[in-house]
């Protein structure tokens, strides 16, 4: 049922583009629908799965013999849990896109692609076929930002497909010699990470697969695409990037680079332990001084990626573990901010600039938003309850042991953090002068709609309830983990 | 009654299900909100008082109830809870204070349109602070910890519309958290050293022998056992939550909030949650390597640092307070100084001593905040004390109680638990064996105290009303406050006078109900004598000199402090608290506004630099790659390479960008490489 997911996604997309000649007003009632159903099917279908979080095959036929490549779906806990994320993610997007006029058709359309071509990349078990939906994706993402993005739209999109195609050279590199040297006979995660290359390839397969991914996911110093592609983004496709997009990357770096080279990870867990260290505290210095507010929840993206690299470089269960909460975690609320930057923020003020915003009072006409956001912050800052809270203290628990230095530079960034979120909150919202506010631009502003209140409970009910109850997806991850996929990594990072 | 110990998380639940209800509730339901959260807080009280009770039982040592939360791989974190005399006497202090409190807010906040969120937030606030004081797991505290900053940001910034409350609120925020970050570190630290976060857990707890025994026999930076280095970080979390040196910064400006929050959470309870943590970790911070392992001696490191931290912010604060004339930021300041005599008392003396003058406190304190609401709200919101004045007369119910407080905290003998309280502090200070330093620090910041109270009740309440209301406001004279707000300033007050009963040498049951059983009892010695005699003469100085220096405000209705124009230059260093403020802001705020400059510039120009070299690369290998695909490659593909190509075509048609170059590339590039695999495995 899971694999439908990605059917489900892909028809949606063909009847919103065809929609887009006839009739383009359903083509958000397709895409609530193909989002809903997505993650309707996600969720009663990760429930039927006969082996729980340990693997299960969902499709396996021939694709392309002579490579021995497979059409071959399957879905472990944490491909579930990213499935998950990619449900609710696109759900809101979609709602909070509800009053998008522009070539509606086809902006669902783009829309649904991507979301189809997600979930095939969490499910895809095959390399080769994996590879082929993350370059999918990358598609889309061009097209959504160039024709319905804002500020500098061309340039963002270019430069994040440029990242996006540099990223999937080393990956394909990497993943091609993996699969010559190590005299495999399939493209199948499995077989191919039970014949592992020679150790001193994997050193540096390793690090070239690794880094592929991780520009997707903001790894420093690749991370400048994420603010400006953000930024430039229409809403919903935001959303999906910072929500779901940055996370192909990071669940690249753990599906393929780190189980299929387990050896190559030592040398360079340092590395990458301390550019992700770098990242959190970077991301959260430079938003300080963003005067756009979207740049500032652009570049707090790139500083809660820094947490789940740091999670991986650890590569003990606990640190993988909070890497993959703190994927999901991330991800819902990043989606919350974005929704409110860009949706609700932007849509009504037309401006994001920090100052600006500060004239038009938003607390008192529209408290919605600002308890949206506020909460939304909370959850961002790592407040305990929130999701993000769980997330951030598992991967910072399972890197103490490994780079204590580091942990403690994630520590400043959290420090950071509280500071440019508190000045985003403090300079939108509460800084208005109250004899203006009478007379602000403030008052002709649109009420807060129906569907961006359900997009909001949605996202908001999602952390809460991850965050007070975290078993809720920890008892996906971990069983996921025990696997024999990780077998190798396990007993590495248990020696 | 032996059900309740071991369910102690239903005292927390209650104001916590108050404050869910009252974020659904619509602003209108007034008189249902402060009902909800009184009624639930009330309960609560009397559930404490049932728990204090059970405590009380003979040989009653603790009741712990640890529960697994989730497990991951090798680390399971549980949820715990510990009813100890340390918890209960916490419990039934912050749901009496807190109650009391709540009740005055109802007349202080009266005719506030977001009447009804106040009671949520505090609600929230009365819910974290419980589970704070019951947590056995420092997981379960560490998120009361930052719950209770929240609630605490989102009252400070109660009335946002005030540009200076927004700010204080951000500052009070980002303060605590750099404080929590040490705080937070140290639980990192101990979990991976001993493997859990349960204080105690029969035998396996990290504030059990095993754990420290562990602790302690290993050496770590700059020749620090390792439980020395674990405390320091910690108690620079409770620094930062203390308000001590040097992250005290905060909580003055912290008084921007309504005043019952002041009174409630900036001087009663979250704000003393720092010295509550040195005494639950108490066994932590003092333990040293001993003769068999492990020993406990009140010369560790950590407990030497919170000595001298504690004495020196103090005396420090104390003197701030001198020269303040905002009649909150006094009591501010004061707060900071009774902190700091507080970390003096369980550095020195043990937990006991520290938590005596805690719970004190938090009964005068929250009597004096609550007073100087009540002439606040009497004085149409007038908080400079050089503008009120002869408040006596117009305000009698709130100047007696303001008085009973104001003695308390000055020390004055017998009947107030303050002076017994402090004497336990200087009786601990006067007998640690490391220095005599911390004690002679205590006394002059007592005299001190004495000083800018006596100055304080001058100003406020004696002379004659000093600004003339002048009559552009139309303002009436100041009047009494209503019932439902003098009532509790009464019962603070008697609670004030009574609890010395329970504070003295002569009987200090409280300090033997917090230290159990072993403890030996102090002994009435002439030293102690000499020790009453001292700090008695102590305070009757600060006060004596105090009422002859304000000589002339006391009498007539002058508005010039004589001190501080003698001493202007004395009085500007003191009334901007030595320029802390000033130089975080040359310092701190500046290299970190610096930093992040320039890793936006780096951002901006260097990173995007190697963006555009990557570009330009990428164009010409574009061209090189379209080169040879259209000359050297032409026509040699399979049937794989021809779908790709397929769907490449397929969106080139459908691009009006530039991306499809780039897509092109990495599509020529995928197929040499598929070519050279193929061609390589035949090879070979």
């Amino acid at each position: 049922m899971l694999a439908w997911t990605l059917y489900l996604s892909f028809g949606a997309a063909v009847a919103s583009f065809a929609s887009a000649r006839c009739c383009p007003a359903v083509a958000r009632w397709i895409a609530l629908l193909g989002s809903v159903g997505g993650l309707v099917l996600g969720i009663v279908g990760a429930l039927t799965l006969p082996a729980g979080g340990g693997l299960n095959t969902l499709v396996q036929v021939p694709w392309i013999p002579w490579l021995h490549a497979e059409y071959h779906l399957a879905a472990d806990g944490i491909s579930v849990v990213l499935v998950w994320l990619t449900g609710l993610a696109a759900t809101a997007g979609v709602l909070f896109s509800w009053n998008l006029k522009h070539r509606a058709g086809e902006f669902f359309g783009w829309y649904l692609v991507l979301v189809g071509a997600v979930y095939g990349v969490f499910l895809s078990w095959d390399l080769l076929l994996l590879f082929v939906f993350y370059e999918i994706a990358i598609v889309p993402k061009y097209f959504l930002i160039a024709i319905w993005g804002s500020t500098r739209r061309e340039y963002g999109a270019m430069k994040l497909a440029l990242y996006s195609f540099a990223g999937s050279a080393a990956v394909l590199v990497g993943l091609v010699a993996a699969y010559a040297l190590g005299g495999a006979t399939s493209f199948n995660l499995s077989t191919l990470a039970a014949q592992p290359v020679a150790e001193s390839v994997q050193h540096g397969l390793f690090a070239l697969v690794f880094v592929g991914f991780a520009v997707l996911a903001g790894l420093w110093p690749f991370h400048t695409w994420a603010p400006t592609g953000h930024v430039a983004a229409p809403t919903a496709a935001s959303m999906m990037l910072a929500g779901v997009i940055m996370k192909l990357g990071a669940y690249g770096c753990l599906r393929v680079a780190m189980t299929l080279f387990p050896a190559g990870l030592a040398p360079w867990a340092g590395v990458f332990g301390a550019l992700a260290g770098i990242g959190i505290l970077w991301g959260a210095v430079v938003a300080l001084r963003q005067t756009d507010f979207k740049f500032v929840i652009g570049y707090s993206s790139v500083s809660h990626m820094g947490f789940v690299l740091l999670g991986l470089a650890s590569a003990t269960t606990l640190g993988l573990t909070g890497a993959v909460l703190q994927m999901f975690s991330h991800g819902v609320i990043a989606g919350l901010l974005f929704a409110v930057v860009g949706r609700m923020v932007y849509d009504r003020c037309h401006t994001r600039n920090l100052d600006e915003l500060s004239g038009f009072a938003l607390a008192r006409v529209l408290p919605w938003i600002a308890v949206t956001f506020v909460i939304a912050a909370l959850a961002s800052m790592g407040l305990p309850g929130f999701s993000g809270f769980v997330a951030e203290l598992k991967v910072l628990t399972g890197a103490w042991n490994r780079f204590p230095g580091w942990v403690a530079v994630a520590g400043l960034g959290l420090i950071a953090g509280v500071a440019y979120t508190l000045r985003a909150i403090q300079r939108v919202f509460f800084s208005g002068e109250p004899e203006t506010a009478g007379t602000a631009p403030g008052h002709a502003l649109e009420p807060v709609s129906l569907p961006e209140k359900l997009g909001t409970v949605l996202l908001v009910a999602a952390t809460l309830v991850v965050g007070l109850y975290p078993r809720l997806l920890l008892d996906w991850i971990l069983p996921a983990l025990q696997t024999p996929l990780f077998a190798e990594l396990r007993r590495r990072a248990g020696g | 009654m032996n059900w309740l110990t071991q369910h102690v998380w239903l005292i927390p639940l209650l104001p916590l299900v108050a404050a869910g209800i009252l974020a659904v509730t619509p602003r209108t339901q007034r008189r249902f909100a402060s009902g909800l959260a009184i009624s639930a807080l009330a309960s609560a009280a009397l559930l404490s008082l049932v728990a204090f009770v059970a405590t009380l039982a003979p040989g009653y040592t603790r009741t712990v109830v640890n529960t697994p939360w989730f497990t991951a791989g090798e680390l399971t974190l549980h949820l715990g809870w510990i009813l100890d005399p340390l918890s209960a006497a916490m419990l039934v202090m912050i749901t009496f204070v807190g109650s009391l409190i709540f009740i005055f807010s109802t007349g202080y906040l009266a005719e506030d349109p977001n009447y009804a969120r106040f009671f949520g937030f505090l609600s929230l606030f009365a819910a974290a602070m419980l589970g704070l004081v019951i947590a056995n797991s420092l997981l379960v505290l560490f998120v009361c910890w930052e719950l209770v900053g929240v609630a605490s940001y989102l009252l400070i910034g109660f009335w946002f519309t005030k540009p200076s409350a927004a700010e204080a609120a951000k500052k009070a925020f980002l303060t605590t958290r750099i404080g929590d970050l040490g705080l937070f570190t140290a639980l990192l630290w101990l979990n991976s050293e001993t493997g859990t976060l349960l204080c105690y857990d029969h035998g396996r707890g990290c504030l059990e022998t095993t754990a420290l025994s562990g602790l302690v026999a290993q050496t770590t930076v700059l020749g620090l056992t390792m439980s020395a280095a674990i405390s320091l970080l910690a108690f620079w979390g409770a620094a930062g939550k203390s308000g001590q040196l040097p992250l005290h910064v905060w909580l003055p400006d912290a008084m921007e909030g309504p005043t019952p929050v002041s009174a409630l959470i900036h001087a009663a309870t979250m704000v003393a949650a720092g010295v509550f943590l040195t005494a639950r970790l108490y066994p932590l911070l003092s333990a040293a390597p001993g003769a068999d392992g492990l020993a406990f001696s009140t010369a560790t490191p950590a407990l030497v640092t919170i000595a001298w931290v504690g004495a020196i912010t103090a005396v420090l604060a104390a003197l701030c307070a001198l020269a303040q004339n905002d009649l909150k930021r006094i009591l501010a300041y004061s707060t900071v100084s009774q902190l700091g005599l507080m970390f003096v008392g369980v550095a020195t003396g043990g937990p006991a001593v520290g938590m005596l003058h805690l719970l004190t406190h938090a009964f005068f304190k929250a009597l004096l905040f609550l007073g100087a609401g009540s002439v606040i709200h009497a004085n149409h919101h007038e908080q400079d004390i050089r503008r009120l004045g002869g408040l006596r007369r117009f305000m009698p119910v709130t100047f007696a109680t303001y008085a009973v407080g104001m003695m308390a905290l000055s020390g004055i003998p017998i009947f107030f638990a303050g002076f017994w309280s402090k004497d336990a502090v200087l009786h601990g200070a006067l007998e640690w064996p490391v220095s005599r330093g911390p004690f002679i620090l205590c006394v002059i910041g007592a005299v001190l105290t004495a000083f800018y109270m006596t100055r304080q009740i001058c100003f406020v309440f004696l002379g004659e009303p000093r600004a003339p209301h002048s009559g552009s406001h139309g303002h009436a004279e100041p009047h009494e406050s209503p019932a439902v707000m003098t009532a509790p300033l009464v019962i603070l007050a008697a609670c004030t006078v009574l609890l010395s009963l329970v504070c003295t040498p002569f009987w200090p049951a409280l300090e033997h109900y917090l230290s159990g059983p072993s403890e030996d009892g102090h002994e009435i010695t002439a030293g102690l004598w000499a020790l009453l005699a001292l700090s008695t003469v102590a305070s009757f100085i600060g006060v004596g000199l105090a009422a002859w220096a304000y000589q002339s405000v006391r009498t007539s209705n002058t508005s010039t402090d004589p001190w501080a124009r003698r001493y202007p230059s004395v009085a500007a260093v003191l009334h901007q608290a030595f320029g802390v403020d000033a130089l975080y802001a040359a310092t701190v705020r500046r290299i970190g506004w610096g930093l992040a400059q320039a890793a936006a510039w780096l951002d901006r120009w260097l990173w995007v630099g190697l963006v555009d070299l990557v570009q330009t690369l990428g164009q010409v290998s574009g061209w090189l790659s379209r080169k040879v695909d259209e000359e050297a490659l032409n026509g040699g593909f399979d049937a794989g390479c021809a779908s790709t190509q397929a769907t490449g075509n397929w969106l080139s048609r459908l691009q009006n960008g530039r991306a499809p170059r780039y897509l092109r590339f990495v599509a020529v590039g995928m197929m040499l490489l598929t070519l050279w695999l193929i061609l390589g495995r035949n090879a070979g």
